[in-house]
């Protein structure tokens, strides 16, 4: 049987060529970076081009703003932590969207814990934050916004250079969780006023368990681990070299070109959608066109999000599901209860995300697959009226 | 695959799917909100169930569980029905998830409330 991966935004394979810059990390090169010998200048020369690379491909006044990290989760927890420890003393308000990542939404929750306010910015119904919305919330006390640059469910992309320019006028920090991001959206972060990004190699064809966070120079931030002298002190620990690497190779593939990418990208996303939406009782999820151009997320009503995932992994198709019982907790996906669903609609939810693999093939076959799998689960359903 | 052979076989091949006309009785469990919503039909005749059929909207777990539990329940009596614990049922698929189990697991649940339903129309203590 056939394999086809539409879970990108899970995670993605691994890039040749990216592969084959990390080996010889991985073999020879196995310095500490910083080492004096020549075991560790060799290293120390690896770390610098990757961190040139991320500097380059995301458009930074330098590769001293680039902070490599584990992956986002990390990166988001050091620039929202980071910052609130350094400023507490000026202020303690932080502002953020209802349908952040739990890598924003869990941390500053406990910083609402430990003596910090924190505001949830509804969206609309298409999951956009409305930055006069976010202006009227900025208080004396506010010390930082976070809001995504792309969200990871349903793909809505944010207008976040008009949140950064609103934060740059009050004199606020802003980040932004840009895993989603990279790689669809041009980043020129010299132009745009952002002051903190996070990012996940894994997203873009790189390897798991590296990723960065770009921290403008100036920038506030207290670091949460204790240690050592590597990454400005902000991340100490002897760097993750062959991920490191990898990270560079990969973020430049994924920043060459994105403009052709995007488009032909799109075009497979917007076949399926109009396959997907051929079914009765369907319903697409997120903003129309302003969404990442590999994301597909709709609602099957009548039926729920686990089963829909089965039927499809029998066929050889690898989606996600929004629902209470893909989400690992008693209530479907936050997103979705944020844009306004009720309860069966965000429980039928599938979401089908398209990467370079894809093809026009697969995208007819999974719309006829999912034609017969919601016929055969319809037919179960005791909340569809006949 | 999360589930075992045998649950994604009763999910795949769900046997007694659908509604009875004029059942003896009705029971329903579960919500919207959890994501599992269990409806059982049975038909009841000299106080044994004759048919029994389901309809679900739910996980595989909660999909397998319903269809296993009507293969366990025809022509058992009242009685030994009302015996079959949601324990029952996993046990009888060889086990399910310990996420599934509180959660998805409520098809005995749904038929002990078709029979309170059958029980309470013919005036039965």
């Amino acid at each position: 049987m056939q394999r086809i991966y539409m879970d990108h935004s899970a995670t993605t394979p691994l890039d040749e060529e990216v592969l084959e810059v990390m080996l010889p990390y991985l073999r020879e090169i196995h310095g500490n970076p910083s080492s004096v010998h020549v075991f560790g200048s060799e290293a120390r020369k690896g770390l610098n081009e990757a961190r040139e690379k991320v500097a380059a491909a995301l458009g930074a006044s330098s590769p001293e703003e680039i902070i490599f990290t584990s992956g986002a989760t990390e990166s988001n927890n050091i620039a929202i932590q980071g910052v609130a420890r350094a400023l507490s003393s000026r202020g303690r308000h932080i502002i953020t969207s209802s349908i952040e990542h739990h890598a924003v939404l869990d941390t500053v929750k406990y910083l609402g814990q430990i003596g910090f306010e924190v505001t949830f910015l509804p969206v609309d119904q298409y999951g956009m934050v409305d930055p006069d919305e976010l202006a009227e919330n900025i208080t004396e006390d506010t010390i930082l916004v976070s809001i995504m640059a792309a969200n990871n469910e349903i793909g809505t992309i944010q207008p976040f250079e008009k949140i950064g320019e609103i934060c740059r006028e009050r004199g606020v920090y802003f980040h932004t969780d840009a895993v989603q991001a990279i790689g669809y959206l041009p980043f020129n972060l010299k132009e745009q006023p952002v002051d903190m990004l996070s990012l996940s190699a894994h997203k873009f064809y790189g390897p798991k368990g590296i990723g960065a966070l770009y921290c403008r120079k100036g920038t506030k931030i207290r670091q949460l681990c204790f240690g050592g002298a590597q990454e400005r002190k902000i991340r100490p620990g002897t760097e993750n070299l062959p991920g490191i690497v990898g990270l560079g190779r990969a973020i430049e593939l994924a920043t060459t070109d994105i403009e052709n990418r995007s488009r032909n990208l799109a075009a497979l996303r917007d076949r399926l959608i109009r396959g997907l939406l051929e079914i009765e009782d369907i319903r697409l999820n997120g903003h129309p066109q302003k969404r990442l151009p590999g994301n597909v997320n709709v609602s099957v009503l009548y039926v729920e999000g686990e089963s829909l995932l089965l039927d499809l992994d029998l066929k050889g198709v690898a989606a996600s599901s929004g629902s209470a019982c893909t989400s690992g907790s008693l209530d479907p996906s936050h997103v979705l209860m944020a844009i306004g669903l009720d309860h069966q609609t965000a429980q039928g939810s599938l979401r089908l995300s398209l990467g370079k693999s894809n093809t026009v093939a697969e995208i007819d076959y999974t719309v006829k697959c999912l034609k017969e799998i919601v016929e055969r689960l319809r037919k179960m359903s005791p909340v569809l009226k006949k | 695959m999360m589930y075992n052979e045998k649950v994604m076989d009763h999910f795949q091949n769900p046997r007694n799917v659908g509604e009875i006309d004029s059942p003896s009785g009705v029971g329903e469990v579960g919500n919207m909100r959890c994501g599992d919503i269990m409806k059982i039909y049975i038909k009841v005749e000299d106080n044994i169930i004759k048919d029994i059929k389901f309809l679900t909207f739910g996980c595989g777990a909660a999909i397998a569980s319903s269809s296993v539990l009507t293969e366990m329940v025809k022509n058992k009596t009242i009685d030994e029905a009302l015996a079959i614990t949601n324990n029952d049922v996993a046990e009888e698929l060889g086990g399910l998830p310990a996420a599934k189990l509180h959660c998805s697991n409520l098809a005995a649940d749904a038929l002990h409330n078709a029979i309170k339903d059958y029980k309470e129309k013919n005036n039965i203590p």
